[in-house]
């Protein structure tokens, strides 16, 4: 049996999705900026994808841009802000818990002169807006905090970062922007960017049912931002290349099912997961729950088996076909973990323990049984072999 | 997840895996004939080795060990590759041999050998002072 629980890596692709992308590839193949019938079938499409995202966040349709994914969206926010805006201020904020789209991003505009601030988080996760506060000078172009965070799922306080900025913004700091990469919360929680105040925000197809390969960015009507390539003036000029056509349609489809199966989907994944944690917690004594339980998106579990190795628990699970993820891997013999696990002050033996659970309205209860049911066995095993006699094999396990 | 954990099951042989899932000679011994207990500081693995000897031949051994998918494996296989040889025999394994036993490590997992052979190391060592 094979039972999927890492739906914050990559997710199946749903069949209307790939109903309705199909005939982007043959019948409806044109060229979107092609002037005849074919062309014009295929910009039509494209539009009414454009319109379909744009409805999910709450945009208008002209905000949205068309990308490759999540890491160019990132990187277009990004790099685009940070070379329109350079004679105002050459600093960024980000945090230490962003993803390595922000994060080498940021590091490569450092090497090129820019200052970066990396935030700090707190034990749950969350960055201190006294510190985004404090961080603030005349310089800062741009602050970049994820939504939810992609290894804990933690939510930052982007509305509360939003309305700092207002203020730094109604004293005359019009050149801050406020980017958020949201491609873990979209189709979680909900991601609506009015609400929210940003002025740019990252998603990307293949979290949310659609294929790889497309992704889009908002950009708030009236940002003025660089683009990454150059080439004919496709996206409103944002982002040349000829249009992924039957990506686009997917993820126009996939927001489009999002928004309309929204409440019945969230509760459901929030279910199976609550269900998954109190199972785990009980089975298990010696786990413990990473990030804040209350302030993240229903969909992942962040776990840290303390003592045992998540590297090992992730391959004798799939060796039983249950798919995870681990914060921790050891390679030449040093431990490289987490930067996020460690960044929240989680111990070496906690982060090295750590396993990510990512569940998507697919999931049933009874692949949640079975998890859990594989990974107290496994858990078990692993316990005995360790050479530490603090506890107890036997008083490890409830059952 | 993080950038740097991109381990692919594919990088592990089925032996490497088979002994993850059915790992032999788990245990301490009581009263062994030698112990040794070694951790790679640096990743934390650690695998704790006891021997019973007769007559200068290994007639039993145990392991525990705590770590990544290859320490477990390489502790679990050392067992099967000194059970019924001599002390002497034995000395003169190396990383090499456990890695064999393994079918194939990653490059950069041979550490996980080399801590086997350790372990063994320090259990002859504790043998010959005992």
């Amino acid at each position: 049996m094979q039972i999927y629980l890492d739906n914050s890596a990559t997710t199946v692709v749903a069949k209307e999705v790939i109903d309705a992308i199909l005939p982007y590839f043959s019948g409806d193949f044109g060229n979107a900026q092609s002037v005849h019938a074919f062309g014009q079938r295929a910009k039509a499409a494209v539009e009414d994808a454009r319109r379909q995202v744009a409805a999910l966040i709450n945009a208008a349709p002209a905000e949205i841009v068309f990308v490759s994914g999540g890491t160019e969206a990132d990187n277009l926010a990004i790099r685009g802000i940070a070379e329109a805006h350079q004679a105002k201020g050459r600093h960024l904020i980000t945090t230490k818990i962003e993803h390595p789209a922000v994060l080498a991003m940021c590091e490569a505009l450092e090497q090129r002169g820019f200052r970066v601030t990396y935030l700090p988080v707190a034990r749950n996760g969350i960055v201190n807006l006294q510190d985004v506060r404090d961080a603030i000078s005349d310089e800062t172009i741009l602050i970049s905090v994820m939504h939810a965070n992609n290894e804990t799922g933690t939510l930052q306080p982007l509305e509360e970062i939003a309305e700092i900025v207002n203020e730094r913004r109604a004293q005359g700091h019009l050149h801050l922007h406020l980017h958020s990469d949201a491609v873990q919360s979209i189709g979680k929680i909900p991601v609506d960017v009015k609400k929210l105040g940003v002025d740019l925000l990252s998603l990307s197809g293949h979290k949310i049912h659609a294929p790889k390969g497309v992704g889009a960015l908002f950009i708030k009507k009236g940002t003025r931002l660089e683009k990454l390539f150059y080439g004919g003036h496709h996206e409103r000029d944002k982002r040349p290349g000829t249009e992924n056509v039957p990506g686009i349609v997917g993820l126009g489809k996939a927001c489009e099912l999002v928004r309309l199966n929204f409440t019945k989907r969230t509760s459901r994944i929030r279910e199976l997961r609550d269900y998954l944690e109190q199972r785990i917690t009980a089975a298990i004594f010696t786990v413990q729950i990473n990030g804040d339980v209350e302030r993240r998106v229903p969909n992942i579990s962040n776990l840290s088996f303390v003592g045992l190795d998540g590297e090992s628990l992730l391959i004798a699970l799939d060796l039983r076909g249950i798919a995870v993820s681990t914060g921790s891997a050891c390679a030449s013999g040093s431990l490289e973990p987490s930067h996020v696990l460690t960044a929240m002050g989680l111990s070496r033996q906690e982060v090295r323990g750590s396993l990510r659970i990512s569940l998507s309205a697919y999931n049933t209860r009874q692949e949640i049984d079975c998890a859990v049911d594989a990974l107290r066995e496994i858990a078990g095993r692993l316990r005995e072999m360790l050479p530490t006699d603090e506890v107890e094999a036997s008083s490890v396990f409830s059952s | 997840m993080a950038h740097s954990i991109t381990l692919s099951i594919q990088m592990y042989s089925q032996t490497i895996v088979e002994h993850l899932a059915n790992p032999r000679n788990v245990g301490e011994l009581q009263n062994p004939s030698g112990r040794g207990d070694v951790t790679n500081e640096a990743c934390m693995d650690r695998i704790l080795l006891t021997i019973k000897m007769d007559a200068e031949i290994i007639t039993t051994a145990k392991v525990k060990a705590e770590g990544c998918p290859p320490t477990i494996a390489a502790a679990s296989v050392l067992t099967e590759l000194i059970i019924g040889r001599s002390l002497d025999d034995v000395a003169r394994l190396t990383r090499h041999d456990v890695e064999a036993a393994l079918e194939h490590l990653p490059a950069m997992k041979k550490h996980c050998a080399a801590l086997a052979i350790d372990a063994l190391q320090s259990a002859i060592d504790d043998s010959r002072r005992r």
